[in-house]
């Protein structure tokens, strides 16, 4: 079983990223679990989403404590926060880019990938919100579930334009990974 | 067919699907997507249905209850203090043998405010004669709500049924359940044939003033459906299982007991977790076992006690507590041993209110304060 936690911003998407995450994964022909917790509920308070991936049904409900992946939706969460708290030795972790947010010095033995998602949602879909960005390069880092499964779910859960705009920002994303920036 | 969804939307689903014709709902906190996603399927026209938006869940309860009256389908969903404040028409609802189901996405009550998950909002109204499940996982919450309708207007029952899930950890987890055809649900749930309904053609009174010479036998004749009721269950769920291809447990399950001197007894979905904790403890060589309550109300004690009576040592873990005395269950399955010799060791563990996450280390703690003596009631992951 994988295990993956998600840290943004409450009303930046983290559920969507999640429920995303889960359906490719499902799609892919793995069980998935993915729920989110929720602090008091405000705009901008800091939050979390989780989602196992297994093989096997998904029994275990509590929440993530030692993720072997970790996604960074809002890099200014990284401020006075450890975001690597508890990750395990193997684990990757795909954080947004921001420039002006120094990305922690990542402990040994684990793989940092900064993708600049919301360049590349504000050049696809007009908008700076990178989640489907940052879920394609999470496909390509973790070898989880390919691109289709993921562009699938992605269209599943929108339609018309948006949805293939972020289908698009989807494929960006996997090829930082694949083909670099 | 399996489809990803998130609970509340795949449980909206099963509503859909067993028809409900009147739901009544009030649309603000505490509620959940649920009847936010019926009254987007009543408006997309999915569902024939009157979706009736009000003012408090005192006026969902009522709305339903009149609805139900008439002789139609009906459905409500609430949680936490929504539920409190429909206590007083919940109790009416059973009086009047209504047929009603409620989802309750169960979550803890005030004060302090608390939004997050634990049990003390149906436990709460566990007497009012409603007969009561509580769902492990979302697939278990759908076939839990099929069984619900089925249950609620079969003539040998005629009582409302809640169906309570967990807030949060059910309601917004995205899981893989399996939603049957349309054919299956018809099927399985035949349309509602009431006994007795609201009828301006032919009028008849309900809730009349019954006094002291006949209102005993009113709560009798619940306590005896109850009763009945965990007899006539299984017959339904192996019925369920010839029509959707798949077993549901409605009253309890067991999970490797069958050698088990250690059995964990619990509701809802930590039970997924303690199967996990079971697991790994018996791959150290530990007899240990769990036993899922499913049904709350009617409580089938006589099955909880052969399924527990091997047993040396039991924990029962709640959410909820009895402030002042144990928790419910706790008093639930200690009665169950009650008149037979050689009773175990029977401790109560209260953990997982208003949220608090329960680990796989808060199961091994309460395995851990087993060996020693006989405890009521040991709050777990306590920060003081």
């Amino acid at each position: 079983m994988k295990e993956i936690r998600i840290h943004a911003r409450a009303g930046q998407g983290a559920i969507t990223t999640a429920a995303l995450l889960g359906t490719a994964a499902f799609i892919g022909g793995k069980y998935a679990l993915a729920f989110p917790h929720f602090g008091a509920e405000r705009m901008g308070a800091p939050m979390n989403a989780f989602v196992r991936l297994s093989d096997q049904v998904i029994r275990l409900r509590s929440q993530v404590y030692e993720p072997d992946y970790l996604i960074v939706l809002d890099p200014s969460l990284m401020r006075g926060f450890d975001v690597f708290e508890g990750f395990r030795p193997g684990g990757i972790a795909i954080i947004n880019h921001h420039e002006k947010v120094q990305c922690p010095k990542p402990i040994q033995n684990i793989k940092v990938f900064t993708v600049p998602g919301n360049d590349i949602a504000t050049e696809v879909l007009g908008r700076p919100i990178g989640n489907t960005t940052i879920l394609g390069a999470f496909a390509a880092a973790t070898g989880e579930f390919g691109l289709e499964p993921l562009q699938q779910a992605i269209l599943e859960r929108f339609s018309g334009e948006v949805a293939k705009k972020n289908a698009e920002a989807a494929r960006r994303g996997y090829e930082c990974i694949t083909k670099g920036f | 067919m399996r489809q990803y969804l998130e609970g509340s939307h795949a449980v909206a689903e099963i509503v859909r699907l067993c028809k409900a014709q009147v739901i009544s709902a009030y649309p603000i906190t505490p509620q959940t997507h649920i009847v936010e996603s019926l009254a987007q399927m009543v408006a997309d026209g999915e569902l024939n249905a009157e979706f009736i938006n009000v003012e408090s869940e005192h006026s969902a309860a009522s709305v339903v209850q009149g609805a139900s009256a008439t002789g139609v389908r009906t459905y409500t969903a609430t949680t936490s203090q929504g539920l409190l404040y429909m206590i007083e028409v919940l109790y009416s609802i059973a009086g009047l043998r209504l047929p009603v189901v409620l989802t309750c996405a169960n979550r803890a009550v005030s004060s302090p405010i608390n939004i997050w998950n634990d049990h003390q909002d149906s436990v709460t109204v566990r007497d009012a004669g409603w007969l009561q499940f509580y769902a492990e996982n979302n697939q278990e919450a759908c076939d839990l709500h099929l069984m619900a309708y089925r249950l609620a207007e079969d003539h040998n029952i005629m009582l409302p049924v809640m169906v309570c899930m967990d807030g949060y950890i059910l309601t917004h987890a995205y899981e893989a359940v399996d939603l049957p055809e349309q054919s299956q649900v018809d099927k399985f749930l035949p349309e509602f044939n009431p006994i007795h309904c609201l009828n301006p053609d032919d009028p008849i009174s309900m809730g009349v003033l019954m006094g002291p010479e006949s209102y005993t036998e009113t709560r009798y004749a619940i306590h005896q459906t109850m009763m009945d009721a965990l007899n006539v269950i299984p017959g339904i769920s192996d019925e369920f299982e010839r029509v959707f291809g798949r077993k549901v447990n409605c009253l309890i399950e067991k999970y490797r007991l069958e050698d088990a001197t250690q059995v964990f007894v619990a509701m809802g979905s930590m039970v997924g977790t303690i199967k996990e904790m079971v697991d790994g403890l018996r791959e150290d060589g530990q007899k240990v076992g769990l036993l899922k309550v499913i049904a709350h109300r009617p409580f089938p004690k006589k099955i909880v006690y052969e399924a527990l009576k091997n047993a040396r040592e039991i924990a029962v873990l709640e959410k909820a507590i009895s402030l002042g005395e144990e928790g419910p269950l706790l008093s639930d399955v200690k009665s169950a041993f009650c008149g037979y010799g050689n009773q175990p060791k029977i401790s109560g563990f209260v953990l997982g209110l208003g949220g608090r996450d329960i680990t796989k280390k808060s199961i091994f703690e309460v395995y851990c304060a087993l060996a020693g003596s006989q405890i009521d009631v040991k709050f777990i992951d306590l920060k003081i």
